[in-house]
């Protein structure tokens, strides 16, 4: 409550008093942090390996997460205001969906999540989020790479929808139900992802000459990393044959076609360039990564690490 | 269910946050409540998977239950099966065109089995102005304030207006 009137507390000197009085609930929206999964059943199905389990949702949630810092990264600097609010509600739904599946990591095996001093308020997918190192992460290298310009930043969301679209599709199948219902909404965001990404590589294509070669770089520049999504990690080949996962080979078929139809369209070439290979044997699955990620992480967690018991 | 209709009466008269015009019933967020003494048990699923709302949601729904009567309130959410435009209700459907938004279309959630078919050119949707009913309208945005709405213009009227996203 308000103190008594005085000099030192007057509230109508200090904009900041009233905000400390009564409960939390005029806040925006909600008061700190909350579990996403509360309340959902996350039992996990028998005989899967806990481990693996945790390590396939990171692959997914990391992609999520750090796909969606780099298309927030765009607030304020789109083309134009629509644009912003466009990629803005696909880093939200890529946030949301990166929330559900590093819970999911954390309630699989609550060994991957990293160590807080005691005290800290910090719930597990957070920890994940912004305590983890960089060799933890287990994003492909596509979605850490710099924005670059609108039309690479259009390429490589198309390129990571349409992948992840194709896969949520059959991860509605999972053995785990929570794999399961997060797939199935994922499933109809990203649809709307695509066909937005879509859109805006065919307008490029057929907009001015140098629209056109600015996608037609950006298609050179994301293409040799593309591979890696559709490469079969040994995590996802084992949780698939369990019933768990997808193995992301079974669906470069489909992605292809979708890909090949934008291009069609758009009147422009496959690219011919060559992959982006492993470093020794490792990919980003494998938490190897370039040195973008590394600078997107430290701007991402430099708050919350200096604060690792800071209530927000 | 049997002593649980005060009690849904009570959650169903949350609003959400975002469209206040919309309880959490006529969103059909609001999927299971059941009261027994003391006790309710709510359970909600969120729109989109991001949707920012759900802790404001969980928030109101608690102390409105307290202020009601119930001390012990527990808010749940359900991922499955995922929300689909077409559990707005009729109501809800009134209340968004009365506040000059413009609701789904019935019927677009779902889809069949097979790959998402791959849409380039814009989305036509059977879209009527809410304001003054032209269905001279075009799309300035797929994206809205919200997630979950689409930014429209009518070119009889000339006014912009959002309208809720079939999912």
């Amino acid at each position: 409550m308000p103190e008594p009137h005085d000099d030192l507390h007057d509230l109508h000197d200090s904009p900041y008093e009233g905000l400390l009085v009564g409960d939390d609930a005029h806040w925006a929206f909600g008061t700190g942090f909350e579990d996403p999964l509360a309340g959902v059943d996350t039992t996990i199905p028998d005989g899967i390996d806990h481990a693996a389990l945790a390590t396939y949702c990171l692959m997914l949630g990391d992609d999520a997460l750090v796909a969606s810092h780099r298309l927030s990264q765009w607030c304020s600097n789109a083309p134009d205001l629509e644009e912003d609010i466009a990629l803005a509600n696909i880093a939200l739904d890529l946030l949301g969906q990166a929330r559900l599946l590093l819970a999911r990591a954390a309630a699989a095996d609550p060994g991957v999540v990293p160590t807080l001093p005691e005290g800290s308020p910090v719930p597990p997918e957070d920890a994940l989020a912004f305590f983890r190192e960089q060799g933890g992460f287990r994003n492909v290298r596509l979605v850490e790479q710099e924005n670059g310009d609108f039309a690479a930043t259009m390429v490589r969301l198309l390129v990571l929808s349409a992948w992840r679209l194709a896969l949520m599709q059959r991860l509605v199948e999972s053995r785990d139900a929570v794999l399961s219902a997060i797939a199935a909404k994922a499933v109809k965001e990203l649809a709307y992802h695509r066909d937005h990404a879509g859109r805006w590589v065919l307008t490029l294509a057929r907009g001015t000459a140098e629209s056109r070669r600015r996608v037609t770089a950006a298609l050179d520049a994301v293409w040799p990393l593309r591979w890696e999504l559709d490469r079969s990690h040994p995590v996802e080949v084992a949780l698939a044959a369990d019933g768990v996962a997808v193995d992301p080979g079974t669906v470069t078929d489909e992605v292809d076609a979708v890909l090949e139809q934008v291009l069609a369209v758009s009147g422009l070439d496959r690219p011919d360039v060559r992959p982006v290979g492993p470093h020794g044997g490792l990919t980003g699955r494998d938490g190897r990564h370039t040195e973008a990620l590394g600078l997107l992480l430290a701007e991402m967690q430099v708050v919350a690490r200096a604060h690792p018991t800071g209530r927000w | 269910m049997a002593g649980s209709a005060p009690a849904w009466e009570a959650a169903a008269s949350v609003t959400d946050p975002e469209m206040p015009m919309l309880t959490l019933a006529d969103l059909g967020v609001l999927r299971d409540v059941s009261a027994e003494e003391d006790r309710v048990v709510v359970t909600i699923t969120p729109t989109y998977s991001g949707c920012p709302a759900m802790a404001t949601m969980r928030d109101d729904l608690v102390r409105t239950l307290q202020e009601r009567g119930w001390p012990d309130v527990e808010v749940r959410v359900s991922l499955s099966p995922a929300w689909s435009t077409d559990w707005i209700s009729d109501a809800g459907r009134r209340a968004l065109q009365e506040h000059g938004m413009s609701p789904p279309r019935p019927g677009a959630g779902g889809g069949g089995g097979g790959p998402v078919p791959l849409r380039l050119l814009p989305v036509r949707r059977a879209v009527d102005c809410p304001r003054c009913g032209s269905s001279r309208v075009e799309v300035t945005s797929e994206f809205g304030p919200t997630a979950c709405t689409a930014v429209y213009r009518c070119t009889s009227c000339l006014e912009p207006f959002q309208h809720v996203k079939e999912i």
